[in-house]
């Protein structure tokens, strides 16, 4: 048999579905589990406008969403592998090898902008589909695969140029100078700033964050994929017995973060105009902290992508106003943590009380 | 020495709404082997759960050698001489480790133990154990390097070093030879002979009839039956555990239409017997047989979850032979998984979304899901099967077990199939809801073959135009559901006649 459906536990057929009569104060939770993270998050900007000294800007609020773009679309990856039970640890070193490529294409190899565009978005959907396989056809857990392949990244990226940084004018490993130069069109991506209410205050990154968003919203709630995915994550077999091509769908979340992190990537490689081997340490705690933030947001108690933008933007207003109030940067990660403890223990101890268990 | 050991009184055991255990009482004599059998549900495994620390009593009081017993966990349950052997064989070993750590892995978890692993008494404490149980095994190899029939030995091994006042063995010998079993028949007579009380479940007419002296059958979380003496009374045992309350479903047999499946010479397993069958429209067919008779490998295979050895199927005249479930569903042929909770119920959902689950494709146009198509089905299917809701939109999770299986029911009769398989469609349903789901199955019947598998033959009565009997992976009798006599069904259903040398030879393989 390929597939054994006797795992039963003895009493597993007995176990009641909750449906202890709910408390009076119901309603007064539901609103918490609703609307509480929501509220913390307006909550702390107005905190952060009183005390910290020009948060309340154009220039602070540029900042926010230059750091919240990029985290936003990597946690937007995670959490299609979220969705599906699974979970994605190579996409911070999966954007900083897009990074380090579209730098290598521009520079070293002297492509235009647009190859080097589709090399990297290539190398993350080929990232992505070998980390699918890994996991789907040679049955590794899936943090042990995304791990195995992100430690592969980090050195992979290093290679070509022995360590060094990509810049251009830059020293080549057999002595010549690099040549190629960044597109200035490349460039824009991360660097352009559009009008929105007050000049110059979009950056570009912030209108794939939210374009990218929105597909991602539209495909995991409003399509049947979305949905064939959600029950994957919740129930493997079930959805197999369905007749859901469970494997494929597995395969392709993991194809759509690493094609996402590759995108995150490249933005950040036209934000900085080099291939910065140093960059983009932070990236994938903090893409797993706003997708994990996520889960609080609306109540959802799942992977979703209105509560990841909202957890990514949480995480750039909370880092932006603390930076403002001369909070040292090495109390950041502290409270960070603390953070994501703290939605955590709010989305999972609350809506089980919601749900009648234990 | 045929004292009572272990006496169980007014016991009740319940979750949530659902009573599993009901003012049972029942005592275990030390020095007898007392078998105990029960149909799925009937509420064997929480009785051993209780015993055994697990699980702890409602009410009731259990006493042993005397004293009043409460074990608050299985490590004091084993402290006070009783031992469990569980059935699911991957509960007793931890694969990870040596053979000597697993059979003394419960004396690590004694707190007199100390810090350090004293490796070399170990294994000398080890291989003591081992040899006593007549186990030539390595002690230093690890444990996943084993076989199932080993490692349910290192389970048992472990058991039997305790020094058990009640051993209790859950399916033993469910993964063993015949020669591996007769050792352990051989051991657990030679504990009896101590004065220890054993007691057995198993659903092996062979192993009963070879240690069995006494017969307790459960159902319904009740004691319904004891059975003693010089000779044993098998049949009235089996009797007592499936229960022939005739059931007042009265069956009016449709006239069957086209014929929809074919199956000839099909062989499940390498070794068992080939067996045909035919199958039309509008049939209710229901496929029963005890744990192990190869039902659910039956179901499974139609459903492309397994693969026949040998044999054919077709399906309205064209050749069947579905690779993957995808592939069953293409050509009709739907299955409701038994186990809802493990198989079917997709928690995280709402009622409307585990109903549309396998056919999405049709709500949607460009994938894009018809949220307003999908929520009427849904309300039609509620209306129709009478599921006890708020609405369309309530969580799976809120509705009972009956509820839930109607649910799990819905999805596959939303959409016309031409075979329809129900595994435990009534599997921890309340007899209403049983009812309900049994009529809405034939109701529906029309224009569809289907087949019900189903352990309890009360269901199979109260649901099917024929009854097919399977022992040994084979089918072994066919009943059409009308005046049947039913002490011929439940023949057929323990395995028939006891022929001498047909015991010797189920023990071999099965």
């Amino acid at each position: 048999m390929s597939m054994n459906l006797d795992q039963t536990d003895p009493s597993g057929s007995t176990t009641p579905g909750a449906r202890k009569p709910q408390p009076a104060s119901s309603g007064l939770i539901d609103i918490a589990i609703r609307y509480g993270f929501l509220a913390l998050l307006v909550g702390l900007v107005i905190f952060f406008s009183v005390f910290a000294n020009g948060f309340a800007g154009p220039r602070s609020a540029v900042f926010i969403f230059q750091s919240v773009a990029i985290t936003g679309i990597l946690a937007l990856g995670v959490t299609c592998t979220l969705v599906v039970g699974g979970f994605d640890l190579s996409i911070g070193s999966v954007a900083t090898s897009s990074m380090m490529l579209a730098a290598y294409m521009m520079v070293v190899l002297e492509q235009p902008a647009f190859v080097a565009i589709i090399a990297c978005l290539a190398m993350g959907a080929f990232i992505g589909l070998i980390n699918g396989l890994l996991i789907v056809k040679t049955k590794v857990p899936d943090l042990l695969a995304t791990l195995g392949m992100m430690f592969l990244l980090v050195g992979l990226q290093r290679i070509p140029t022995e360590g060094r940084s990509i810049a251009m004018g830059m020293t080549l490993p057999d002595g010549s100078t690099a040549e190629g130069t960044f597109s200035p069109l490349f460039l824009q991506l991360g660097r352009h700033r559009f009008d929105f209410m007050l000049e110059n205050l979009l950056p570009a990154p912030v209108i794939f964050l939210v374009v990218i968003g929105f597909l991602v919203w539209v495909f995991l709630e409003l399509t049947r994929h979305g949905r064939l995915m959600y029950a994957i994550g919740s129930n493997e077999r079930a959805a197999s017995l369905t007749g859901t091509n469970v494997n494929q769908y597995k395969i392709m979340a993991y194809v759509i973060s690493g094609v996402l992190a590759s995108i995150g990537g490249m933005l950040l490689a036209a934000r900085l105009g080099r291939g910065d081997i140093a960059s983009g340490t932070n990236l994938l705690l903090d893409a797993v902290a706003a997708s994990l933030i996520g889960f609080a947001v609306l109540g959802a108690a799942k992977p979703n992508a209105f509560g990841t933008s909202m957890g990514a933007l949480f995480v750039g207003i909370l880092l932006q106003g603390l930076t403002m109030m001369n909070a040292p940067y090495y109390t950041q990660d502290f409270i960070k943590g603390l953070v994501l403890v703290i939605a955590l223990v709010f989305t999972f101890s609350l809506s089980a009380r919601k749900a009648g268990g234990h | 020495m045929n004292g009572t050991l272990c006496d169980l009184r007014g016991v009740n055991k319940s979750f949530g709404d659902n009573r599993v255990l009901k003012q049972l009482n029942l005592s275990l004599p030390a020095g007898s082997v007392t078998v105990l059998m029960g149909a799925n549900g009937a509420g064997k495994s929480t009785l051993v759960k209780i015993l055994s620390g697990v699980h702890h009593l409602d009410a009731g009081s259990i006493s042993l050698l005397g004293k009043d017993f409460r074990p608050s966990s299985p490590s004091e349950a084993i402290r006070a001489g009783v031992v469990t052997v569980h059935q699911n064989i991957n509960d007793g070993v931890i694969p990870d480790l040596d053979v000597a750590s697993n059979l003394l892995i419960d004396r690590l978890a004694e707190p007199g133990y100390g810090f350090f692993l004293k490796r070399q008494k170990n294994y000398a404490e080890a291989e003591r154990i081992a040899s006593q149980m007549g186990l030539s095994l390595n002690v230093r190899q690890s444990v996943a390097e084993l076989g199932v029939a080993d490692r349910q030995l290192i389970a048992i091994a472990r058991a039997m070093a305790h020094d058990p006042q009640l051993l209790i063995l859950d399916e033993p010998t469910s993964s063993l030879s015949a020669s591996e079993a007769e050792r352990l028949f051989l051991l657990i007579e030679r504990l009896s002979a101590k004065g220890v009380a054993v007691l057995y479940i198993s659903h092996r007419m062979s192993d009963i009839r070879r240690i069995a002296d006494r017969i307790v059958s459960m159902r319904d979380g009740e004691i319904s039956g004891v059975f003693e003496g010089e000779s044993l009374d098998y049949e009235g045992a089996v009797n007592a555990m499936l229960g022939h309350r005739m059931t007042d479903a009265d069956i009016t047999i449709a006239a069957p239409g086209k014929r929809v499946l074919e199956i000839k010479d099909l062989r499940l397993l390498p070794g068992s017997a080939p067996f045909d069958l035919d199958l039309c429209e509008n049939e209710v067919v229901a496929v029963t047989g005890l744990l192990g008779s190869g039902k659910s490998a039956f179901a499974q295979s139609l459903f492309g979850l397994g693969r026949p050895a040998s044999g054919q199927i077709r399906i309205d005249g064209q050749d069947y032979a579905p690779a993957s479930p995808q592939a069953a569903i293409r050509r009709g042929v739907f299955m409701s998984a038994k186990d809802r909770a493990n198989n079917a119920v997709v928690a995280d959902f709402d009622i409307t979304r585990n109903i549309t689950l396998p056919f999405l494709a049709r709500y949607s146009n460009l994938s894009f899901v018809r949220r307003s198509d999908e929520r009427k089905t849904a309300d039609e299917m509620i209306g129709a099967l009478s599921i006890v809701c708020q609405g369309n939109a309530d969580s799976i999770g809120t509705l009972s077990g009956g509820n839930q299986q109607k649910v799990m029911l819905a999805r596959w009769l939303a959409e016309e199939c031409r075979l329809l398989l129900l595994d435990e469609p009534f599997q921890g349903v309340d007899i209403r809801a049983r009812r309900d789901i049994g009529r809405k199955i034939r109701e529906t019947a029309t224009n569809r073959a289907t087949l019900v598998f189903v352990s309890e033959l009360d269901e199979a009565l109260e649901v099917a135009d024929r009854i097919i009997v399977m022992t040994e992976h084979s089918v072994s009798a066919e009943f059409r559901n009308e005046n049947v006599d039913l002490n011929e069904i439940l023949t057929a259903v323990t395995g028939a006649v006891p022929t001498d040398n047909g015991s010797a030879a189920r023990t071999a393989h099965a």
